[in-house]
């Protein structure tokens, strides 16, 4: 196995690491996506100014990259219309009951060794693999 | 909140959104192959993963021998170790619509840019189901005040 089709997915990785660094080390805060963007209606002692402005670096982040490599990732979307607004029901409704994503409990909490977090990703992980194999063996997209 | 934490609020926010356009964290179909264990396995995510935690790891190294962060007064960071219900429960729930859709909270925002309908929609959908839990839990649980964290 060679490593360079994984550089760019290595250096993405790093690259998100390191703004969870930013805001642990300069805002001692957790970069958590699903817990800054319910920052931005949730009432907080800090107020959301901050929350607006990482949601909007999150935003601007792929024009940056278009800025470096000249064009924007390519993706294609693969579930069906009805999959996708119950996926994201469910993806916005059990981040915020679990308190955390794939950001506040995969990179920063397993970076803490918070052991939620080590059970949460344990969690998710188990039933996004199983729900994937249920419906490739369902022949559903 | 003073002007530093937002500066570096936004900072952080785009090199996030980088670090996922360049990872193919973006792509659901990547995603749904990285997790698509029984399959035609892309074992690429993992190392998006494993770059995150180890450069986090800087973060978390550093923040423990500092006595406050640089722009704040003190660290705001979750103290709970407890493994409840709702943990589980939540995280579960959540493993199913990633597995359905192949995104979750952070691609979902970062995809705006790209302007694909069908990311706009799960976006909608995702915001949706935030707001029905916190709204929820404003009125059955907290009653009196705003929900905090």
């Amino acid at each position: 196995m060679t490593l360079a089709p994984y550089l760019p997915s290595l250096f993405g990785g790093i690259a998100i690491g390191l703004a969870a660094s930013l805001m642990m080390v300069l805002n001692g805060r957790v970069a958590g996506v699903s817990g800054i963007l319910s920052g931005l209606w949730r009432r907080t002692e800090a107020g959301p100014a901050a929350n607006v402005a990482f949601v909007i670096g999150l935003v601007l982040g792929p024009s940056l990259y278009a800025l470096v490599y000249g064009r924007l990732p390519e993706i294609s979307v693969v579930a069906s219309t009805p999959m996708l607004v119950i996926a994201g029901l469910l993806v916005g409704y059990g981040t915020r009951l679990g308190s955390g994503c794939t950001s506040g409990h995969g990179v920063v909490g397993l970076a803490r060794l918070s052991p939620r977090s080590i059970v949460a990703v344990a969690v998710f992980l188990a039933t996004a693999i199983g729900t994937v194999a249920i419906m490739r063996f369902a022949g559903a997209s | 909140m003073n002007g530093a934490q937002i500066v570096v609020a936004g900072l952080s926010g785009l090199i996030f959104g980088f670090g996922l356009a360049l990872s193919g964290m973006l792509d659901p179909a990547r995603v749904r192959g990285f997790l698509d264990v029984f399959g035609a396995w892309d074992p690429s995510l993992a190392f998006v993963l494993g770059g995150a935690v180890a450069a986090a790891s800087i973060g978390v190294w550093l923040s423990r021998r500092l006595p406050r962060p640089a722009f704040d007064q003190s660290f705001h960071l979750p103290k709970s170790r407890t493994i409840d219900g709702k943990l589980v429960a939540g995280a579960a729930i959540f493993g199913v619509g990633w597995g359905m859709a192949g995104l979750c909270p952070g691609p979902a925002v970062a995809s705006i840019t790209l302007g694909v309908p069908a990311t706009l929609l799960f976006l909608a959908a995702m915001l949706a189901g935030m707001a029905i839990h916190d709204r929820a839990t404003i009125r059955f649980f907290h009653r009196d005040q705003p929900i905090r964290g």
